[in-house]
């Protein structure tokens, strides 16, 4: 009886010390756009990541720069290069769905990509190629960080934009933890709609497409 | 016997207690139809999940707060409380310092007071470590965040590659106790006690159950009558027999990997042109995880305690029981030096 005592204590005691997970150090507001061919192909996604001011000062800190609180393009080249190159690892944190099957490996190395600072904040554009062009009813891009150390949301304003999409796609911005997802048509009328009602229980932030 | 009974109850308890929290925890991780979630994402609901957004939350309120400080002294204020309060939940949620710390504590026989005074002097180390890297590499040389961050993993490995050691060489320690207590339970019983006599440093712990079982058994406990009964910390009773250098080993194990939650706000304040602002903020940080690392390595260390006065009727057994717990912590400590140092668990990482 004692043993068994001692053996759920000791358990207990290990449930308790085992490491969790850690809060996000790193925030990423984003404004992404879906980059069409005149064939009505996905061809990439261009992004726009504004990272939270803490974490732009770190990321710039001992960078040389000739005006003081401003860089240049140039001047963020290295890092740009570094944090694009790092991001690859990581898939850069985008997941491909295509009539809701996932693609793995969908995306190839970005061509362009640069850095801007303003207001103490660094923004990382880049385009993220499909490595085959997309045709799908159903595209769904998720972006989040597994391991839950950069938090990504969208921006307010202009969260996700279709260019040069057919004039039948829609295309719904589904945010984390929010039951309310906007719905929005290429003539940007705007409506609320709670047909999604119930996928914010799954984490992340997401892009939802459909062609039909 | 009503006293075993009691603490039998209490002890039963709390683990129900514990048991249900984290049964209630993990439950909720699943989502509203039912449907598991990604098994991927950490994030979390219930209880870790509350932590996890009230850091955050915390966290992300330390920017405005040190630009704010700037025009307005009573920002600074704000910014000392909630970093106070962002390091007692910091040490609640994520990190491996508290699960370290807690293992050596059970492992080696700590008492609470020694285990409390341990928890705050490895917080303060881990402070002092983040404003000195800070100070030195961006402060002082103006190096970049890239060579930063091999500095940082540097200290991480060495950090990793000690608290290894601490678990290899309280693995063979306490291994040995638990090999002489089995032997000792298969022989006469006079040998167990001679053996329970080398670990002098364990008698602490009976210490409280003097004066409240007195219809209890005092045969065993005859042997830790040159402690005497004073409840005064004397130093040297804190220092424990094995003085400061043992526990010294788990301080600079621990506290020397800093956080990178308190670099980044350290660097911010720096650039802000307000770094003692950071400083101050960076030791409430410590002060608040020393609270928390405390608390659970108090809880570790009485369920212990708990544990060795129940088995206390079979001497031989029990003898038996409290080397095994000591060395599946010790065993604990060692794995979690080697996970950490094989990238296998990773506690915090850095851009």
């Amino acid at each position: 009886m004692i043993r068994y005592f001692t053996i759920i204590l000791a358990l207990v005691f290990s449930a308790l010390t085992a490491p969790a997970s850690a809060h996000p150090h790193v925030w990423v507001t984003m404004q992404s756009q879906l980059v069409y061919a005149p064939d009505g192909t996905v061809t990439g996604i261009r992004h726009a990541w504004t990272f939270d001011d803490v974490f732009s000062t770190y990321a710039t800190q001992g960078i040389a720069q000739k005006t003081k609180g401003k860089f240049t393009r140039e001047e963020l080249h290295t890092l740009a290069k570094e944090n694009v190159d790092s991001l690859q690892e990581y898939g850069f944190f985008n997941y491909a769905f295509i009539d809701g099957g996932r693609r793995k490996d969908a995306f190839a190395a970005p061509a362009d990509y640069w850095l801007d600072y303003e207001n103490d904040a660094l923004t990382l554009n880049f385009t993220l190629p499909f490595k085959t062009p997309v045709k799908a009813k159903e595209l769904r891009i998720d972006i989040h960080d597994p391991e839950f150390f950069v938090n990504f949301e969208f921006a307010d304003k202009d969260p996700v934009k279709l260019a040069n999409a057919p004039a039948a796609c829609t295309f719904t911005v589904i945010k984390p933890n929010d039951n309310k997802f906007s719905i929005q048509r290429l003539d940007k009328s705007f409506t609320e709609s709670n047909i999604n009602e119930g996928m914010g229980a799954h984490y992340g932030s997401k892009i939802a497409v459909k062609c039909p | 016997m009503t006293f075993r009974r009691l603490s039998a109850a209490v002890i039963l308890a709390a683990c129900a207690i514990v048991c249900f929290t984290i049964a209630d925890a993990l439950a909720q991780q699943t989502g509203p139809f039912g449907a598991p979630r990604p098994p991927s994402i950490p994030q979390a609901d219930g209880i870790v999940g509350w932590i996890l957004a009230k850091q955050a939350e915390f966290y992300r309120s330390f920017s405005g707060l040190i630009r704010a400080a700037k025009s307005d002294g009573s920002a600074v204020w704000t910014l000392l409380g909630l970093s106070f309060l962002y390091g007692i939940f910091h040490a609640a949620g994520p990190g491996h310092g508290k699960a370290v710390i807690s293992s050596y504590m059970v492992a080696s026989g700590e008492t609470w007071r020694r285990g409390v005074v341990l928890s705050f002097v490895s917080a303060l180390a881990q402070a002092l470590v983040a404003i000195a890297v800070v100070s030195i590499a961006a402060g002082l040389i103006g190096v970049t965040r890239r060579t930063m961050d091999v500095t940082v993993q540097w200290i991480e490995i060495a950090s990793y590659a000690m608290i290894a050691v601490l678990g290899l060489s309280l693995t063979w320690t306490k291994g040995r106790g638990f090999i002489a207590a089995w032997r000792g339970q298969e022989h006469a019983h006079g040998h167990t006690h001679s053996h329970s006599h080398a670990h002098d440093h364990d008698h602490h712990h009976h210490h409280e159950g003097h004066h409240h079982h007195g219809t209890h058994d005092h045969k065993h406990h005859s042997h830790d009558d040159h402690h005497g009964h004073s409840h005064g910390p004397e130093p040297e009773e804190l220092a424990g027999p094995g003085g400061w250098k043992r526990g010294l080993s788990a301080i600079v194990a621990v506290g020397l990997r800093p956080c990178s939650g308190a670099i980044l706000v350290l660097v911010f304040a720096l650039a802000q042109g307000l770094y003692w602002a950071g400083v101050a903020a960076t030791f409430m940080i410590g002060l608040g995880t020393a609270i928390t690392v405390a608390a659970i390595a108090t809880l570790a260390i009485t369920a212990k305690n708990l544990a060795a006065r129940f088995s206390s009727g079979g001497e031989g057994r029990g003898a038996l029981l409290i080397r095994g717990v000591e060395l599946a912590a010790a065993l604990l400590v060692l794995v979690f030096g080697v996970a950490l140092l094989t990238g296998y668990m990773t506690s915090e990482r850095l851009l």
